[in-house]
């Protein structure tokens, strides 16, 4: 076994580790949730795990691979779930079947975010650096507020759009408000399961890393590390450019749609300026262009604030402290020279040479 | 090949660490009811002696609410939970329900519906038995699915929209949105207070615009006719000089404001700059207005409001609660604390109508109080002879209130 590993590369070994501890991780949950072995707090919190992870890999995506900071990504998150949870409800008495239900509503959210995502990228990844952070902050803004005073209903003469309140719907006998402006979506089938996210994080996982590894990839890298040296050997900046952005805006929207088929009431304000920086701090507690360290900084800070309730009302101080510390343990470099020195391979590298020796 | 080695081995050692921290989780449910009641506002201290004894709660009703205690909605979180804590101390003291004793805890979810129905699961690991919803609308929408998923007997103090109460397991205790519009639509055509109305709402809430939407549909049966309609959103909430200037420019003479006193302060304020005085009318979001500091409450004269709750009412109980309130927290109680207050006793009244005990299990506790509810009439803080109907929506009386010489006096 040891052998065969060796043979391969180094980076399809690294994969391997990450996609057999996932599956691991994912069998043990199952077993434990079977035999009853699981709390419900934690049965929850698993799939808001798995859909976080997902965003953190799709941001990672973009800040760490293609090298742009990009500071609305909750607003792609926010494309994919209305516009999955508006199919879902129109379609859940029609399309009785979950499973094709929710495979259509994850690729309509998917598309959808891809689309802006393009568009947006388009827009603005003509800018650098800071500029290119603030209009991607402000882009997010613009669909977070543009879908909270979106009303649409529907009767039997078809959807009716409205930008003014539900009222000037006008909906006929029996029509219902869909997307109700502030109030959001209501009702939107709970489809999402742990499987289907366990699934999606690992498809996810190796799109992106084989991505990284490939051609376009190594492109993508160039630019990120030097622009200039990258455009006089012949690289096209925009079209690789726009590939990651809207990669990781697909991404994104399809972790929205897992998010808006876990929890009945979708509203836009979830998707706010503090969702993106919180997708942005497992991003940067993972390592930026650590894609598996992206997977484990999202469980954990989705686990920390949780697990941290018995401290009432000193929770979100606590938190804050928490964050802090291990920001400082993970990226100070006394800290991971200190790390380095201690670390378990370094301790059976040392007692296989008194051994040796 | 020693490398690799070294790499097998720490994922086996980090997968066994995984492992047993999710198995450690596993065992919490015990943990966690033990942890849970330290926190919670039970009073009896003979209870620890009772619990190290048998080692659950049984005997003991189990009651959890989910909140927001952080942020911005903070002050409503935080009036519910000790609104529902001055309830459960008066009736532990009183003896309980049929001799049983309440244990209530309650969860912060920073106004946010993920997070409810994570504090919704937090508190099924403790035991809880009945749900006291979440006070917010849209977390309570969440936390109401859930309870719906389990079976859960679910009373919400204030989550008002209609959708709270969506599934059959779910009734209100305030007024739903739509009521509180008809209602003020209602009580403005019977009173003949105006022929012109202008409306100024927040559309990014879900209270306010839902306020709006069923006062504007009411407003088309009614003698009156709405000639303005100016929203405004959180992010614009500072300057009304805009939907004020177009009130005036329409001719309304009364204003409805279906928001929060805090921006209502500003719309009196800018509106007496302006020279502007219509009649101004408010549900019970207005409630509070003059505790506002540095607000000149000459100005909410003659403001009316439709409240279910006054603090400065001169009846028996209100005064009792509001004085226990004062010493128990130092702050006068609004609306939302009264709301949780009657929601302690309405269970009460309707564990007592159906006869449910600790030991039932939820399902069945759920099913016995779904009828129960339907045959009790409860006279609370927020009105008297409360009842409701199956589909969860209470039937009280809502109060006309006028604000005279800086105090609310109730109109008839």
């Amino acid at each position: 076994m040891a052998k065969y590993l060796s043979k391969l590369s180094k980076s399809t070994r690294s994969n391997l580790y990450t996609v057999t501890a996932i599956l691991a991780a994912y069998i043990i949950f199952t077993v434990l949730i079977a035999t009853g072995n699981m709390s419900n707090l934690l049965q929850g919190l698993l799939i808001q795990i798995f859909y976080y992870a997902i965003l953190a890999i799709s941001l990672n995506l973009t800040v760490g691979i293609l090298g742009e900071l990009s500071l609305g990504h909750a607003g792609f998150m926010c494309i994919g779930a209305f516009t999955s949870a508006f199919f879902s409800k129109c379609t859940v008495d029609i399309i009785t079947i979950t499973w094709i239900r929710f495979t259509i509503a994850l690729i309509i959210g998917a598309i959808s975010a891809a689309i802006f995502g393009a568009f947006i990228g388009f827009v603005v990844l003509r800018l650098r650096g800071d500029y290119l952070a603030i209009v991607t902050l402000a882009f997010g803004e613009i669909i977070k507020n543009v879908i909270n005073v979106l009303y649409i209903g529907i009767d039997q003469s078809g959807f009716k759009f409205s930008v003014k309140d539900s009222v000037s719907l006008n909906l006929g006998e029996g029509g219902q408000a869909i997307m109700n402006g502030p109030q959001g979506i209501f009702g939107t089938p709970n489809d999402t399961n742990l499987t289907i996210c366990v699934f999606l994080l690992i498809l996810f996982y190796i799109i992106i890393s084989n991505l990284v590894n490939s051609r376009s990839g190594r492109a993508i890298m160039a630019i990120r590390d030097n622009r200039i040296a990258a455009e006089s050997i012949g690289i096209n900046i925009t079209k690789f450019k726009l590939l990651a952005f809207t990669i990781s805006a697909a991404m994104a929207g399809v972790a929205g749609t897992l998010f808006s088929h876990n929890i009945t009431i979708l509203d836009s304000k979830k998707f706010g300026y503090n969702q993106s920086i919180m997708i942005l701090v497992f991003v940067v507690l993972g390592g930026i262009g650590n894609i598996r360290g992206s997977i484990i900084a999202a469980a954990i800070l989705t686990l920390l604030p949780e697990y941290l309730r018995f401290l009432e009302n000193y929770r979100m101080l606590i938190y804050a402290v928490v964050l802090i510390i291990i920001m400082i343990i993970n990226w100070n470099p006394t800290c991971i020279a200190w790390r380095k020195k201690y670390s378990i391979r370094n301790l059976l590298s040392a007692i296989n040479k008194k051994k040796e020796a | 090949m020693k490398k690799s080695l070294a790499k097998v081995l720490s994922l086996i050692l980090a997968l066994a660490l995984t492992f047993a921290l999710f198995t450690a989780c596993g065992k919490k449910d015990e943990d966690a009811k033990e942890k849970g009641s330290k926190g919670t506002q039970s009073q009896d201290s003979g209870d620890k002696a009772d619990k190290d004894g048998s080692g659950k709660s049984a005997g003991k009703f189990l009651i959890g609410g989910v909140g927001p205690l952080t942020g911005p909605a903070a002050v409503y979180g935080t009036h519910v939970e000790k609104g529902a804590s001055i309830a459960v101390k008066e009736i532990n003291a009183a003896g309980g329900i049929n001799g049983y004793q309440i244990e209530f805890n309650f969860e912060d979810d920073e106004h946010d519906p993920e997070k409810a129905v994570n504090a919704y699961n937090t508190l099924k690991d403790w035991g809880m038995q009945i749900s006291l919803g979440a006070v917010t609308s849209n977390p309570c929408k969440a936390v109401a699915a859930e309870t719906a998923k389990d079976n859960m007997f679910m009373l919400t103090p204030s989550g008002s929209a209609t959708d709270c109460i969506a599934y059959d397991n779910g009734f209100q205790v305030c007024f739903s949105d739509p009521n509180q519009g008809t209602a003020s639509a209602d009580y403005i055509n019977e009173k003949n207070l105006a022929k012109k109305v202008a409306v100024i709402y927040d559309s990014s809430i879900v209270y306010s615009s839902g306020i709006y939407q069923k006062f504007a549909e009411r407003a088309k049966d009614c003698n009156f006719e709405i000639v303005a309609a100016e929203a405004f959103t959180s992010d614009s909430n500072t300057d009304f000089s805009v939907q004020l200037q177009k009130a005036k420019d329409s001719g309304a003479e009364l204003v409805f404001l279906p928001i929060y006193y805090n921006e209502a302060t500003l719309i009196l304020t800018q509106a007496d700059a302006l020279g502007y005085d219509p009649i101004f009318f408010g549900c019970d979001g207005l409630d509070g207005i003059l505790a506002v500091e540095n607000f000149d409450t000459s100005l909410a004269e003659d403001v009316l409001l439709l409240t279910p709750f006054a603090a400065d009412a001169e009846d028996e109980a209100t005064k009792k609660f509001v004085s226990d309130f004062k010493t128990a927290y130092g702050e006068i109680p609004n609306q939302f604390a009264a709301d949780a207050y009657d929601a302690m006793y309405i269970l009460k009244a309707a564990i007592e109508k159906a006869g449910v005990t600790p030991d039932m299990s939820i399902s069945d506790i759920c099913e016995a109080l779904k009828v129960a509810m339907t045959q009790i009439s409860v006279d609370g803080l927020t009105s008297a002879g409360m009842t409701w109907k199956a589909t969860g929506e209470v039937n009280k009386s809502p109060l006309a209130v006028a604000i005279k010489n800086g105090a609310y006096v109730s109109v008839q």
